[in-house]
């Protein structure tokens, strides 16, 4: 009898089981919905992401969406340099005879990956000395951190980017490196600021007084707090690295030819300005349009946030 | 009468709150709680009264181990929380407490489940969590369907259950209470308190409960101590304390909860009007702590501070109005 007791007592448990899992997908879905309509109310941020999600796409397809793949390296052809827009070259020629339209969905390649590597180096270690400095504010952990931090903030970023990149041979890997060097303390500076402020909120202390490891507190109950502001920044910052990039590969610090990146591009056609402007107007447009697309993202995804949190 | 649960004796907690002087430098302290006494029995919901800024969540936190005292001794069931470094688990799984805003004391990032769950994880890690987590969520009468949802889903009062399920998923013996209905629509707060009562007598639990609310006490405590500037001024049975209130601060009090029928109000001591504020912890007057608001002020009030006093049995006092004369004047006064 007890014993059919526990395997009807079980069922009942697995039936609930079984029910709340159902309940937990649907809430996660009404929830991704309510998302979507608050990112989605402000048109700008579909324009945004529409923006985003193209240039990922042609940086992805670039051998086969562009009309010259050819053109992506060292091509010469001299007959046919210069020659301004028209039907076989939408964005006209450079130099030495090179499709720039293709070029220009190549150079996406160089920049769409500095951005992501960038971030991938810098918001791990960044959020995390964050999370530790903010959780141990007052002690020695705290200073030691903080410090560290107003020092690599107080350096210029791009000198020190220049600096590294001449010491080394200037290339992309190298230049991501410089980058990522300089750029991770604002993210320890934004998750620190958070952290001290959630270290008090009651939530923390209710996990502590009844027993709580340090680890959950800090990755369980601060964290989750955290990722908003992250995403938010992060989404912003794709378009700040980008930038810093084609600096980097305009001064000749970045990217070395003959692999096309846009701010080698605007480099190299400055120098026929204004005669064959397309040679570097096409290229910096290109910047612009990506930089904006991911602007607005970035101003969608916090304004998506930022109603969550009422 | 059952056994004391719990014993504070003479707890002060200072906290240092910055330094004076550019040479000399000495901290200045507020002295958050400045030698509180009493004693909380088995079974028994203990109501700590006091104004906002007088104290009486710093002894809440210090119990609950938020904070180590600056002096003074807990004992709980005869054992010292504060004697390591760390308490230990054992007794962090018998008191636990339950906060005042449960919008801030529900982590926004966890779901309901979560959030119960932790306790369990700790304390009762072989017993089936889904299950148990059912079983909290019923005790507090919310739907099981609530697990996957989070505390911005909830209502104020639905949110509150949820805390108390968390701090009843350890199995405590002892719960604080931090004025767990005062941030709470005045149509929620007898739900939450009948609750509380409820489980009491379910599970055998000893409270400690918080609040500037003396009118919700009369139907709450069993005992009731007023707090004031760190120390507390009297401590008595809960009907006598309404009956026969002595401290100039309780009269004060009592006399100005609002009532609506004249029946009520006969039953409130003589009109006193409630004269000037809670002074600054951080500038406690001398001699008694209150003589700057006290209608019954003497010259020896602002000189000497009280000490407590037993006046009839288990009702004490601490004001000189009621002092024999050897026990509360040093000799040097008299």
């Amino acid at each position: 009898m007890a014993e059919q007791a526990a395997i009807r007592h079980e069922l009942a448990a697995n039936l609930t089981v079984q029910q709340i899992k159902q309940l937990e997908r649907r809430s996660r879905r009404e929830s991704l919905g309510r998302a979507w309509y608050k990112f989605s109310r402000n048109p700008l941020s579909i324009v945004g992401v529409a923006t985003v999600a193209l240039v990922v796409l042609l940086a992805i397809f670039a051998p086969w969406v562009t009309p010259y793949p050819k053109h992506a390296g060292a091509f010469t052809d001299f007959a046919h340099a210069k020659i301004p827009p028209s039907l076989e070259h939408p964005f006209g020629t450079d130099q030495i005879g090179r499709d720039v339209l293709t070029r220009i969905i190549f150079g996406l390649r160089s920049s769409l990956l500095m951005g992501v590597v960038v971030l991938a180096l810098v918001v791990p270690p960044g959020v995390l000395l964050g999370l530790l400095a903010g959780y141990y504010q007052g002690t020695w952990i705290d200073t030691v951190i903080m410090r560290v931090t107003d020092i690599f903030l107080s350096v210029p970023p791009l000198i020190l980017a220049l600096a590294v990149a001449s010491v080394l041979k200037p290339n992309l890997w190298n230049g991501m490196m410089a980058v990522s060097l300089m750029w991770w303390p604002w993210y320890t500076r934004l998750v620190y600021g958070l952290g001290v402020a959630l270290r008090n909120e009651y939530f923390v202390s209710a996990a502590e007084v009844t027993g709580a490891s340090t680890a959950h507190i800090i990755f369980r109950e601060i964290l989750p707090n955290t990722i908003s502001p992250i995403l938010t920044k992060m989404s912003l910052d794709v378009a700040w690295v980008i930038i810093i990039g084609s600096m980097l590969s305009f001064v000749g610090l970045g990217v070395q030819p003959p692999e096309p990146s846009l701010g080698t591009m605007v480099a190299d056609g400055s120098r026929y300005l204004p005669d064959q402007w397309w040679i570097a107007v096409f290229p910096a447009l290109a910047i612009v349009v990506v930089v904006l697309g991911f602007n607005l993202l970035g101003d969608g995804v916090r304004d998506m946030f930022a109603a969550e949190e009422i | 009468m059952s056994a004391d649960i719990l014993t504070v004796t003479d707890l002060k907690k200072y906290f240092v709150i910055g330094q004076s002087g550019l040479l000399k430098r000495e901290p200045i302290t507020v002295k958050a709680v400045d030698g509180v006494s009493f004693a909380v029995r088995e079974g028994e919901t203990f109501g700590l009264v006091g104004e906002s800024g007088s104290g009486k969540s710093t002894v809440a936190y210090t119990v609950v181990g938020m904070y180590r005292p600056t002096a003074g001794t807990i004992t709980f069931r005869g054992q010292n929380p504060f004697a390591n470094k760390t308490r230990p688990l054992a007794l962090k799984k018998e008191i636990q407490i339950v906060y005042q805003d449960p919008g801030s004391s529900l982590n926004p990032r966890r779901s309901i489940k979560e959030i119960i769950e932790l306790p369990l994880r700790i304390h009762r890690p072989d017993e089936n969590r889904i299950e148990q987590v059912v079983r909290l969520l019923e005790m507090v009468e919310l739907p099981p369907d609530y697990m996957y949802k989070y505390p911005r889903m909830l209502g104020g009062g639905e949110k509150q259950m949820v805390a108390i399920a968390r701090a009843l998923a350890t199995n405590p013996s002892f719960v604080i209470l931090d004025e767990p209905t005062s941030a709470l629509d005045v149509s929620i707060q007898g739900k939450i308190i009948n609750l509380l009562i409820r489980l009491q007598k379910e599970f055998h639990l000893s409270y400690l409960f918080i609040t500037h609310d003396l009118s919700l006490m009369r139907n709450v405590a069993s005992r009731v101590a007023i707090m004031y500037l760190g120390k507390i001024c009297e401590v008595a049975e809960t009907a006598e304390f309404f009956r026969n209130p002595y401290h100039p601060y309780t009269q004060m009090l009592l006399s100005s909860i609002p009532v609506v029928s004249e029946e009520e109000e006969k039953l409130k001591p003589q009109k006193i009007i409630s004269t000037g504020e809670i002074p600054s912890p951080v500038n406690i007057p001398s001699g008694c702590s209150f003589h700057l608001r006290c209608p019954a002020r003497m010259d020896i009030c602002s000189r000497v501070d009280p000490v407590m006093i037993e006046v009839e049995k288990g009702h004490t006092v601490r004001c000189h109005l009621y002092a024999r004369a050897s026990e509360s004047i040093p000799p040097s006064e008299q």
